[in-house]
């Protein structure tokens, strides 16, 4: 597997040495973790062919539109606008780190008491160990939270990064200001790119986005049935490769999965037998390949329902209008719709608790269980109100922080088996 | 037909075989030591010799080492048998268990027999039985005698939460030519402390707190976990045993 594109790393300057111990565990992990379970919906062939080739295939088409003159914008976080790259014929690919394998690196620079996530996006980077780091020509970074702020000086060091100033609060001026921050991002863009983006082209890329948010939307519709059509861990990996994937082709590969959930609804198929407790996961987002929370659960004797996540519900909920207009009008429509992601990074932020009170009852979840990544400080201490929240309107909770080692699986699995018995 | 529950702890492995009418005719008590795949085939010697035979019993497994036990015929988490096991020794009361085991401290909330809500601490091992285990070696006594001794000492805290680092604190008061007495109580504060932070995420007020875990018999800990909670503690010489009675009263119900 991925023997074929060593030429294609060497040239992309990567530690091949290295990258050939992760390559080597990749496909263990996924056989363990997904290849595992019975009766998956068909239409997952696609993300299992991309996951086998995760450093090949789509780096390899990245490089080809390089060639063609394209500009990759590598990005970390929900609140970057991909419609504004897609008008100026660019490309969007995430960059985010979910694997250990990473974290020595970026620990060799940052603090340990920074979250995995970041640490292992800039091991990521500095380890030259992931292709999509080495290919994209920008990095866009955003100020979410201080651990990411201090890491993009760092990576800075390294690449060109451009940073987008998300507001703390969201009152109408913090909503304005961030319009602003859209339109400098979008010159930074055609800039890079050496493309204009016009109204209609930015009217365009903004169906584009919302047709691959409604496909989704779709997939995770088709986990409100009683009988549920597929598990929580292959909609993840769907989410995860979101990311990375053309949002034309991810689109079109979504709604070809709904398609058979849908006829599954409709045939009575499940993948879980009767009775399975049904789980909302809430909290921070989990990188490909990080797998680890929801592997656990789904071998406990429940299912993941419903992810209030940056990979999950965060990553695709709201459309922005398409009512075109003006540039202006329309990066006004584009800053109105980020603004609607709860994030932790704001405050107040009741409306993340509404959010997760609306889907525990929407996905009719059993429970629900709050993940923190281990030192995201933001999460940690919402995750005080959000447990308050819950508990008053009488829906289960249990609170988990974790990171991306094993060390943890067995008390982990402990707690969420007893979390199960009570759910009764 | 029997009913077994057996808890597989990080250090002890208890046993509690229940007959027909729901009497408990046997308790046994053994170290885990390094196999619980080995502490399992003990247990089915001794229950053998005793005439019980496991092959006719319905068998539940509980605690960390609930997986290594080939004969049993389901598991089920040791919050969930403790809660169980508590709920029985105290008369069916509504409570708080407060479960001290060898590797993890458990706060669990009882209505009507089922857990409500729980808390568990994270890796560490601060406020579990296997802190004042090593304290107890380091300082050359029993666990129970490091209780006792405590009760007469006084003046001393240890600052580190780490198990690690509060032995080398202990070890150099010792060097220091502290009192022995007062390390010891010492140790027991830092673990009644560490358990009382934990239980301050719980609501106590107006319930029953039960103390469980193979400390409830160690008088002091439970005087200074009530000082510090500012409520009154109930146990039972039998409350080390409430996972096993836990798993056992499981084991007849549901018929495993």
């Amino acid at each position: 597997m991925m023997a074929n594109y060593r030429e294609m790393w060497e040239a992309l300057g990567m530690d091949l040495e290295n990258h050939d111990n992760l390559c080597a565990v990749l496909p263990d992990a996924f056989g363990d973790v997904y290849l595992s379970q019975e009766n998956r919906p068909e239409s997952m062939d696609f993300w299992d062919m991309v996951v086998a080739d995760i450093h090949g295939i789509r780096p390899a088409e990245l490089i080809e539109a390089q060639k063609d003159g394209k500009k990759v914008f590598g990005t970390f976080c929900v609140f970057v606008p991909d419609e504004v790259v897609i008008a100026a014929d660019g490309i969007v690919t995430g960059l985010c780190g979910g694997s250990q394998f990473w974290v020595p690196d970026g620990e060799k620079v940052l603090p340990k008491s920074t979250c995995p996530l970041i640490k292992a996006s800039v091991g990521a980077r500095l380890g030259k160990t992931c292709p999509f780091f080495r290919i994209a020509d920008m990095y866009v970074g955003e100020t979410t939270c201080d651990g990411k702020k201090k890491a993009w000086e760092i990576l800075g060091q390294d690449v060109p990064m451009h940073i987008m100033d998300i507001p703390q609060m969201k009152r109408e001026k913090d909503i304005a200001r961030w319009k602003e921050e859209i339109a400098d991002f979008a010159k930074v863009v055609e800039e890079t790119t050496g493309n204009e983006i016009t109204p209609e082209k930015l009217a365009d890329a903004i169906k584009i986005i919302n047709a691959k948010r409604r496909a989704m939307k779709r997939v995770y519709e088709a986990r409100k049935a009683d009988k549920l059509p597929i598990s929580g861990k292959d909609v993840l990996l769907m989410t995860q490769i979101a990311f990375f994937d053309d949002p034309q082709r991810c689109a079109q590969m979504c709604n070809r999965l709904a398609d058979e959930l849908e006829d599954r609804i409709e045939k009575g198929v499940s993948v879980f037998p009767e009775g399975t407790k049904r789980i909302l996961v809430s909290g921070t987002p989990m990188a490909i390949p990080n797998w680890k929370l929801h592997h656990i659960i789904e071998t406990s004797g429940a299912a993941v329902v419903c992810e209030e996540t940056c990979t999950g519900t965060r990553y695709f909920e709201n459309e922005v209008p398409e009512t075109g207009g003006s540039l202006d009008e329309q990066f006004a429509a584009i800053a109105d719709r980020y603004m609607k992601i709860n994030c932790a990074c704001f405050t107040p932020n009741t409306d993340r608790t509404k959010d997760i009170i609306r889907l525990a009852k929407e996905y009719k979840v059993d429970g629900v269980i709050d993940v923190n990544l281990k030192f995201c400080c933001l999460y940690d201490t919402e995750g005080y109100s959000v447990e308050q929240a819950l508990k008053e309107e009488g829906i289960p909770v249990l609170g988990i922080e974790t990171d991306y080692t094993d060390a943890d699986a067995e008390q982990l699995r402990t707690r969420i088996e007893a979390f199960v018995e009570m759910l009764g | 037909m029997f009913s077994i529950g057996i808890d597989i702890g990080s250090t002890c492995t208890k046993t509690v075989v229940m007959n027909e009418s729901g009497e408990m005719i046997e308790m046994l008590l053994q170290p885990t030591g390094w196999s619980s795949v080995d502490t399992a085939k003990q247990i089915r010697k001794s229950l053998e010799s005793k005439g019980i035979c496991i092959d006719d019993a319905k068998i539940v497994a509980t605690g960390y080492g609930r997986i290594s036990v080939p004969y049993a015929d389901r598991q089920v988490t040791e919050i969930t048998c403790h809660a169980k096991g508590a709920y029985y020794l105290n008369e069916n009361k509504d409570m708080v268990v407060i479960d001290i085991g060898g590797q993890d401290t458990k706060i669990i909330k009882i209505e009507s027999g089922q857990v409500k809500d729980f808390i568990m601490n994270d890796k560490c091992s601060a406020g579990t039985g296997r802190f004042v285990e090593i304290m107890a070696n380091t300082m050359g006594l029993t666990i129970d005698e490091l209780c006792e001794l405590a009760r007469t000492g006084s003046g001393v805290t240890i600052s580190s939460m780490c198990t690690v680092f509060a032995e080398s604190e202990v070890i150099s008061l010792i060097g220091r030519g502290e009192d022995r007495k007062n390390i010891a109580y010492a140790v027991v504060s830092s673990i009644a402390s560490k358990v009382a932070s934990q239980c301050s995420h719980m609501d106590t007020k107006n319930a029953v707190v039960y103390l469980t875990g193979g400390l409830c018999e160690c008088a002091f800990l439970k005087e200074r976990i009530e000082q510090m909670i500012g409520h009154e503690l109930v146990t039972n010489s039998k409350a080390r045993f409430a996972g096993a009675i836990g798993a056992a009263l499981i084991a007849a119900s549901k018929g495993a």
